[in-house]
């Protein structure tokens, strides 16, 4: 505890790192995922490869994947980008199945209410399908981002900063609290992100606070 | 950089030896093996046992939730060191880093088997009843055989997350493919860290691939070739098997509670597995 209390700025700076390299690719990869799943839905030949594919993206071990890149990218091993990229693809692989899945369970009679008051395909997307996939590709957010969270840890062992070195320090010194602080500091995180997701998700569908729907 | 690679898993020095690659990939696959096997002894009856009674739900989906948020390095660390000092010998890093892969499967083997035997057709159970069954009969010929594919798809996530966290669990000394990385990133011999990282993911992918071929043959044919999902007439390549070879979540199941997992079985589809 005095450990920590001695070096609260230095874990607000690591924590702040933390939470930009889990949650930049979280927005990120959601941006990409949402036309890739909805290309999935609009052409049904492409729901298998897309979600096959890109779910394939999240079995290469992170650290692997850190490696990987820079000789991919062309950046340097301790270049953050590596990180966000890394990131990135993760929340891509995990989020295209979901908005596919999201938009299909969108029920066709209310697609079809759509049409026939003169949404265009268009309209019909971002003021009625997009809208009723809110809670599940929520759903989906979450696991990204607790998925994150822990993953960016790993990335300590290349040396890029965030709270994972926290691990990978106290580790080195056979020092317990830095490590205490560090697991507490990625729970925390990850209940944060947890918390705004659904905060986010809930305003976004207040049809379903009406009616007692919880 | 891609002939160096190449040159470097083409190199036979590289296949031979205790820290050849065969040998190091039979250590991952034994230690991911063996993590998975007694993952699977805890969480599977466990899992079946609430799914049957509806007991201790909201306790296993919590713990479930909170565990997914906990990063494996830390606990590994932190297992190594507390640990380490009281084992000798390769002990001493070898069962940490095996408690830390059962913590981790753990999770979605436990969640896959409670969410598939709750997700069971109420239908079937009651007319199982019907014919006489036990509760134990209802379980074990109704329930489990029902519930296999979701049983499949936790232990699928779990076996990833195991196999690609195994290879983190080389920065405190034990074997397997990590080795290549660990060891690579000391020396700066990049060619081995991408040939390392290479294998990893081709390993993780066959033996995803592997347990996929035991889930279409243990699965029976009644379930896979049903299909009555909203999404229409695609569902049906899901429910065979094969699309499931990616294995990758669905929608629900982190701190997930009723309505996700309601959304997450309407959706046919199951847990989500997270690399480490």
């Amino acid at each position: 505890m005095t450990w920590f209390l001695d070096h609260v700025q230095d874990v607000l700076d690591l924590a702040v790192q933390h939470v930009y390299l889990a949650g930049l690719p979280l927005v990120i990869g959601l941006l990409l995922a949402l036309p890739l799943g909805w290309l999935a839905r609009r052409y049904p030949g492409l729901y298998t490869p897309f979600t096959a594919g890109f779910g394939l993206l999240y079995t290469i071990p992170s650290l692997a994947l850190f490696i990987l890149l820079p000789g991919i990218l062309g950046t340097r091993i301790l270049d953050r980008s590596n990180v966000l990229v890394a990131m990135t693809v993760y929340t891509v692989a995990l989020l295209v199945r979901t908005v596919a899945d999201a938009l299909g369970a969108v029920p066709d009679d209310v697609k079809q209410a759509a049409t026939a008051m003169g949404f265009t395909r268009f309209r019909r997307f971002f003021a009625v399908e997009l809208p009723l996939a809110v809670p599940v590709i929520a759903a989906g957010m979450r696991v990204a981002a607790v998925s994150n969270v822990s993953i960016v840890s790993v990335a300590a062992v290349i040396g890029i900063p965030q709270l994972g070195l926290l691990f990978t320090d106290g580790f080195a010194r056979s020092f317990y609290d830095p490590i205490v602080v560090g697991l507490a500091a990625c729970f925390v995180l990850a209940l944060a992100f947890d918390l705004v997701i659904l905060a986010v998700a809930r305003l976004l569908t207040p049809w379903q606070r009406a009616g007692g729907a919880s | 950089m891609i002939n160096d690679v190449a040159s470097w898993l083409l190199d036979p020095a590289h296949w031979t030896g205790p820290d050849g690659v065969p040998a190091r990939t039979w250590e991952h696959i034994w230690y991911s093996g063996v993590s998975l096997l007694i993952a699977s002894l805890i969480a599977v009856p466990a899992g079946l046992l609430i799914g049957h009674t509806g007991r201790g739900r909201v306790v296993a989906v919590n713990l479930a939730g909170a565990a997914r948020a906990v990063p494996s390095l830390g606990l590994l660390f932190i297992m190594v060191l507390f640990l380490g000092p009281r084992l000798s010998g390769d002990a001493a890093s070898l069962w940490p880093s095996l408690i830390v892969l059962i913590v981790l499967a753990i999770p979605p083997i436990l969640s896959g088997a409670y969410a598939g035997v709750e997700g069971v057709d109420p239908a079937a159970r009651d007319a199982a009843r019907g014919m006489g069954m036990t509760g134990w009969e209802v379980l074990s010929r109704v329930e489990v055989p029902c519930a296999l594919p979701l049983i499949f798809s936790g232990l699928r996530s779990a076996a990833l997350q195991v196999v690609a966290t195994a290879t983190i669990a080389a920065i405190v000394g034990i074997g397997g493919l990590g080795r290549l990385l660990i060891d690579g990133q000391a020396i700066r011999d990049f060619p081995q860290m991408v040939s390392g990282a290479l294998l990893v993911a081709v390993l993780a992918l066959l033996v995803d691939l592997a347990l996929a071929g035991v889930q279409r043959y243990a699965v029976s044919p009644g379930l896979t070739g049903r299909t009555t999902t909203r999404g229409g007439g695609r569902a049906a390549t899901d429910a065979d098997g094969t699309t499931d070879a990616d294995g990758i979540p669905a929608p629900g199941a982190v701190f997930a509670g009723e309505k996700e997992l309601a959304v997450r079985r309407e959706a046919g589809k199951t847990e989500p597995r997270h690399n480490s």
